[in-house]
C-alpha cells in the first residue's frame, strides 16, 4: 500500500524511485498491444518474444558495430522484425487456434534456442553488453511511443481495417462470403503485431546495459498473453490496463512477500473466472451460481 | 550409439506418458491444460518430500505422489475449467486460468523451505535435489558396452504398460466409450445419458495421474528434482509431441513422444548438443506447416 500512497502524496519522489518500473510498464503495454492486434483479428499467435529478440539484437548490434543513431537502430530493428513477420506469417497463418499458437511457440523456441544461442555475433548464451543504454532517459521514449501506439491502434480498430478484423474474428466463413480477403487482413494484423513487438524489443534493449538471451522464451509469451487476455482483448485499452495491473501487482501487494507468486496466481484465476471477457471488457461480473444455490424464479409472460 | 538409442527410448517414454495426459484433455475439452507441467513437477516434488522430510517408504511415497497429482486434476476441473464452462467463456479464458493454477503450484514449491508456509511441501527452495542413495534399489549392469541402469530401464515397460491399459480402457470399456462420446460431441453425449461433467472430471483425474507419474519417473531416473523440471523439460516439448502425433490422438501422442526422443538424440549426435532443442522445434514447425493434422490426427477441424 505504501506504493500507492506515495504515488498520491509525493509523485516526484515516486517518479524518481520508480522510473524503471514505469518504463517496464510501458514496454509491457506495447507488447500487450502487439498481442492485442492478433487477438483482435481472431488469431492466437504467441510469436511476440521472437520478434522482440529480433528487434533488440538488431538495434544493439547496429549500435555496437556501426555506431548508428538511436532512431536508425530502432527503425532497423522494427523493420527487420516486420520482414521476418511477413516470412513467418505467410506459411503459418493457414493454421487456426491452438495450432497457430503451437507453431508460433515453435518459432520462438527456434529463435531463442536455435538461432540466438548458436550465432557467434549474438554473444551466444552470454548475451551482449549494450554500452550506450540509457535506463533513466529511455522512459520518455517508451511513454511517448506507448501513447502513439495506443492512438494508432484505436484509430485502426475504428476504421475499415478494424471492421475487417472484427468480421474475421467473429466468423471467418461469413467474412469471406462478404468479399473480405481473410488471408490478407490476417497477414496485416500479424505483421503489425510483429512490428510492435520488434519495436518493444528495441526499446527494451535501450533500457538495460545487458541483453539477456533468456528473456525471449516461452515464459515471456505466456506473460504477454496474460496481460492481453486479463485486461480484455476486445478494447484497445484492455491490454494496457492488464499490463499496468500485473506489472505493478508485486509492488502493490508487498505484504505478500515471498508468497507473491501464489497470491498472483489466485488473483489471476479469480479475475478470469468472474470476468472472462477481461477487466475492460463489456458486461458486468460473471457470478457462477453453484448447483445448490436457489434458481431465480422465471416469471411466466402475462397472457393479458 | 547404442547407449544414445537407449536414452532416446527412455526419455521418449517420459515424453509419451506426459503427452498422453495432455492430449487426452485436449481431445475431450479442446483446451490446452497449461497446468499439466506443474502437475508433473508436483508429483516428483511430493514423492521426494514424503521420502526425505516425512520418512515414508519410497513405494508409499510414489503412490501418494500419484494420488496428489490426481487430486490436483480435480482441482483443475473444479476451480479452473468448470466455472468457465458454465459461463460459456471462450477457450482462451481457460488457458489463462490454468496458467494461474500452474503459477500457484510452482510458486508454492519454490517457497518450500524450512520456516515457510510451504515447508511441508518441499525442502530446498529453487535448488535441484536428488533422491538420497539407497532409497530404492538401483543395480547397474554393463552389457556389450552399454550402461544399463535399472531405474531408467524400468521406466520403459511401466510407460508402455500404462499406455496399453489406457488404450484398452478408451476402446473397450463403458467409461472409455463415454469419454469418446464426450470428445466427439458433448451435447449428443448428454442426450445419450452420459454424465458429461463427471466424464470431464474423470479425464482430468486420469490425465493428471499420468502427468504426476511421468514426473516421478523423470525425477527418480534422472536424479534431478526441482520446481522447474516441468517448465524446462516437458512443457513445450509436450506440445511438440502432441502436434507430431496429431492433436487429441492417444496413439499419436505415444508415437510422437518416442519420435521426439529420437529426433533430439540424433540432433545431439549429428549436430552437437547446442542445437538439441532448436532442432526439435524446427521439426515441430515444419510438421505444422506441412501436415497440421499430425501422423494420427483425424480430419482437421476448426478449433478455437
Amino acid at each position: 500500500m505504501d506504493f500507492l500512497i506515495q504515488l498520491f502524496t509525493d509523485p516526484v519522489a515516486f517518479w524518481n524511485s520508480h522510473t524503471l518500473l514505469v518504463s517496464q510498464i510501458g514496454i509491457n503495454s506495447i507488447l500487450a498491444s502487439s498481442m492485442f492486434v492478433v487477438l483482435y483479428s481472431g488469431q492466437l499467435s504467441l510469436a511476440a518474444p521472437g520478434f522482440m529478440a529480433i528487434g533488440a539484437y538488431t538495434s544493439v548490434l547496429m549500435d555496437l558495430y556501426w555506431h548508428t543513431s538511436l532512431a536508425l537502430d530502432f527503425a532497423a530493428g522494427t523493420a527487420l522484425a516486420g520482414i521476418v513477420g511477413v516470412l513467418i506469417g505467410l506459411p503459418v497463418l493457414r493454421l487456426r487456434g491452438v495450432f497457430l499458437a503451437i507453431a508460433t511457440i515453435g518459432f520462438i523456441e527456434v529463435m531463442s534456442l536455435g538461432v540466438i544461442l548458436n550465432l557467434p555475433i549474438t554473444g551466444e548464451g552470454l548475451g551482449l553488453k549494450n554500452i550506450d543504454a540509457d535506463p533513466v532517459g529511455g522512459v520518455y521514449i517508451v511513454l511517448i511511443s506507448l501513447a502513439v501506439v495506443v492512438f494508432l491502434l484505436w484509430r485502426l480498430t475504428k476504421g475499415r481495417l478494424g471492421y475487417a478484423w472484427t468480421a474475421v474474428r467473429q466468423d471467418e466463413l461469413a467474412a469471406r462470403s462478404q468479399g473480405i480477403d481473410v488471408a490478407r487482413y490476417k497477414l496485416i494484423a500479424f505483421v503489425i503485431s510483429a512490428l510492435l513487438a520488434g519495436y518493444a524489443g528495441a526499446a527494451e534493449s535501450h533500457l538495460s546495459f545487458i541483453l539477456d538471451p533468456n528473456e525471449y522464451g516461452v515464459p515471456r509469451t505466456v506473460q504477454v498473453l496474460t496481460f492481453a487476455v486479463l485486461g480484455g482483448s476486445g478494447n484497445v485499452l484492455g491490454p494496457v490496463v492488464g499490463a499496468l495491473f500485473l506489472t505493478t501487482f508485486p509492488f502493490i501487494f508487498k505484504q505478500a512477500g515471498d508468497y507473491i507468486g501464489v497470491v498472483s496466481g489466485a488473483v489471476l484465476i479469480a479475475i478470469i473466472i468472474f470476468r472472462p471477457q477481461g477487466i475492460v471488457g463489456r458486461g458486468g461480473f460473471a457470478f457462477v451460481r453453484p448447483r445448490w444455490w436457489p434458481q431465480p424464479q422465471l416469471r411466466a409472460p402475462s397472457t393479458g | 550409439m547404442g547407449q544414445q538409442i537407449l536414452n532416446a527410448i527412455f526419455i521418449g517414454s517420459i515424453y509419451a506418458l506426459f503427452a498422453v495426459g495432455y492430449t487426452l484433455v485436449f481431445g475431450v475439452l479442446d483446451i490446452l491444460n497449461l497446468a499439466h507441467s506443474a502437475v508433473f513437477t508436483l508429483g516428483a516434488a511430493v514423492t521426494y518430500t514424503l521420502v526425505v522430510n516425512h520418512g515414508q517408504s519410497f513405494w508409499l511415497a510414489c503412490v501418494l505422489g500419484i494420488v496428489v497429482a490426481a487430486l490436483m486434476g480435480l482441482v483443475i476441473e473444479y476451480v479452473c475449467l468448470r466455472p468457465l464452462r458454465r459461463r460459456r467463456a471462450p477457450p482462451i479464458a481457460a488457458l489463462i486460468s490454468t496458467i494461474g493454477l500452474a503459477l500457484i503450484i510452482i510458486a508454492a514449491i519454490e517457497q518450500g523451505r524450512p520456516g515457510t508456509l510451504f515447508a511441508w511441501l518441499w525442502v530446498d527452495g529453487a535448488n535441484p535435489v536428488t533422491m538420497p542413495p539407497g532409497t530404492f534399489p538401483n543395480p547397474t549392469w554393463h552389457v556389450a558396452g552399454l550402461t544399463l541402469e535399472a531405474t531408467k530401464l524400468a521406466v520403459i515397460p511401466i510407460s508402455i504398460a500404462l499406455m496399453l491399459v489406457l488404450g484398452y480402457v478408451m476402446r473397450y470399456t463403458q467409461v472409455g466409450r463415454g469419454l469418446r462420446a464426450v470428445a466427439e460431441n458433448p451435447r449428443a453425449a448428454r442426450l445419450m445419458g452420459v454424465d458429461v461433467d463427471r466424464m470431464i472430471a474423470l479425464t482430468l483425474i486420469i490425465s493428471s495421474a499420468l502427468g504426476g507419474l511421468a514426473g516421478i519417473l523423470f525425477g527418480v531416473a534422472l536424479g534431478d528434482i526441482s520446481p522447474y523440471i516441468g517448465r524446462d523439460s516437458v512443457e513445450v516439448r509436450g506440445l511438440a509431441v502432441i502436434v507430431l502425433g496429431g492433436m487429441g490422438s492417444i496413439p499419436g501422442a505415444v508415437l510422437g513422444g518416442y519420435l521426439l526422443g529420437l529426433i533430439e538424440v540424433l540432433a545431439v549426435v549429428l549436430l552437437g548438443s547446442n542445437v538439441r532443442a532448436g532442432v526439435a522445434f524446427a521439426a515441430l514447425f515444419l510438421m505444422l506447416v506441412l501436415r497440421p493434422q499430425g501422423f494420427f490426427g483425424a480430419q482437421l477441424r476448426e478449433r478455437i
